[in-house]
């Protein structure tokens, strides 16, 4: 089977695990909920709140993807799973494009719900002129979170400490993308008077840093899974 | 099943490290096609290490590994493709049921929904545990789905470490019988097992392991 068939075949197992599992919406989704709400209590300001919110969404997203990734890769190996998928000869480049798959559906998912939260707890306004900038953001910062995600959960995995390991090598890289992505949502919403065009030159960053991952996640995932 | 004409397995003095420590120093084996070989000795005489240096997970250091006609130390890659191996581990989603484990397995090797069904079937599983999530399976459930996943993907030259433990004895009947129908199919069988009656009386040849080498081989 090709490694697009094989992508097709682990997302779809990916999916039907949190389908089954409840995961996401039972655990992530509160937590995230929960991490905003905690921002409200600990800012208690609403103009600080609405100035800030872009920032807050995406370290939501941050906070919730390390959950999410550390989830992923746990019913990898709960079982020797991802063992047994190299053992099958299945094609480390389909695991990793389905991995990344399954992750951005489900973060997809999340950020829906993270910014409607903002909408409401952080009053939040949406202008029809920055929707386009905002749905690029999300769907280039989204596919760049899901492709690190992917290989630096594929990196953590066999190691020793993996549950603090993870935190600890992805943070840092995913900065830009914290960067970026806030700088861009700011400018969609028009947060202190920035404008859609004063954000579209983050999209050229968040474009390139998913494809950097997307390239390299690709290339690298089998070596570093393997023995 | 493509035909094979050299041995299924055939190591000369091989030497693999695993952890900086030496797994198998100078094994050497050879396994004909349609064999059940019995692994048998002592705990971390190399058992484990041969049946993972068999499916192409463990480096061959020094020596000459063929594995279903494939160099080892050129393509691990296609050997991996045509092995199964079934360890400690079972390689299963605890949160799927049974059904959706088998067809996930088959459809790596696109595997037919009848044979994927046949698989289950073979393995007594397909009709009251099909819609089980594996993770509410006892052990020996597990186990027998695990062999199911293997019988799906239409492996070539089975490794099994242990595939008794933790059957009940309907299961190792099933397995017995799993195995020897897979062998007169034209599939290689090793088993490494300290369950040595059983696994003696299935075996058609046993061999043991002793400080990473392999004694009685012919």
């Amino acid at each position: 089977m090709n490694a697009w068939g094989i992508a097709r075949l682990v997302a779809a197992k990916d999916l039907r695990v949190e389908w089954r599992s409840r995961i996401l919406i039972n655990q992530v989704l509160p937590f995230a909920t929960l991490v905003r709400v905690m921002f409200a209590f600990a800012l208690d300001n609403d103009q600080t709140l609405t100035r800030v919110a872009p920032g807050l969404v995406w370290l939501a997203t941050m906070f919730s993807l390390l959950v999410v990734v550390q989830r992923s890769f746990a019913v990898e190996t709960a079982d020797g799973a991802l063992d047994a998928l190299q053992v099958a000869g299945v094609r480390a480049t389909g695991i990793f494009l389905g991995k990344s798959l399954a992750l951005l559906a489900q973060l997809a998912v999340l950020e829906l719900v993270l910014m409607g939260a903002a909408v409401v707890l952080y009053r939040t306004e949406v202008h029809a002129g920055g929707v386009v900038l905002l749905v690029t953001t999300y769907a280039a910062a989204t596919t760049g979170l899901a492709f690190v995600g992917t290989l630096y959960g594929g990196l953590a995995a066999g190691a020793k400490g993996r549950e603090t390991l993870l935190p600890l090598l992805m943070l840092p890289v995913v900065a830009p993308v914290l960067i970026g992505a806030t700088r861009a949502t700011e400018a969609a919403l028009g947060t202190e008077g920035a404008t859609p065009s004063d954000g579209w030159p983050w999209i050229g960053l968040l474009i390139l840093f998913a494809a950097l991952f997307g390239v390299g996640g690709t290339m690298a995932f089998g070596s570093l899974i393997d023995e | 099943m493509e035909p094979v004409a050299r041995p299924v397995v055939h190591l000369v003095d091989v030497v693999a490290v695993l952890g900086g420590f030496p797994a198998l120093a100078g094994a050497s084996l050879t396994v004909e096609r349609g064999e059940i070989v019995l692994l048998r000795g002592p705990n971390g005489a190399g058992k484990t290490s041969l049946l993972r240096l068999c499916a192409g997970l463990l480096a061959v250091e020094r020596g000459e590994a063929t594995v279903l006609g494939c160099d080892l130390a050129v393509d691990r890659a296609a050997v991996r493709r045509r092995v199964g191996l079934l360890g400690h581990a079972n390689g299963l989603y605890a949160d799927l049921t049974v059904g959706d484990n088998v067809r996930f397995w088959g459809a790596t090797v696109g595997a037919t929904e009848g044979e994927i069904a046949a698989s289950m079937e073979r393995m007594g599983l397909a009709n009251r545990l099909m819609d089980v999530p594996v993770g509410r399976l006892s052990a020996g459930q597990r186990r027998r789905t695990a062999l199911a996943c293997l019988v799906a993907r239409r492996a070539e030259l089975w490794l099994l470490d242990e595939p008794h433990a933790g059957l009940d004895a309907a299961g190792r009947d099933e397995l017995d019988h799993t195995l020897r129908a897979a062998a007169a199919a034209g599939a290689t069988v090793m088993v490494a097992s300290h369950e040595l009656e059983r696994a003696g009386a299935l075996a058609t040849r046993v061999v043991e392991v002793v400080g990473g080498q392999v004694r009685g081989a012919a």
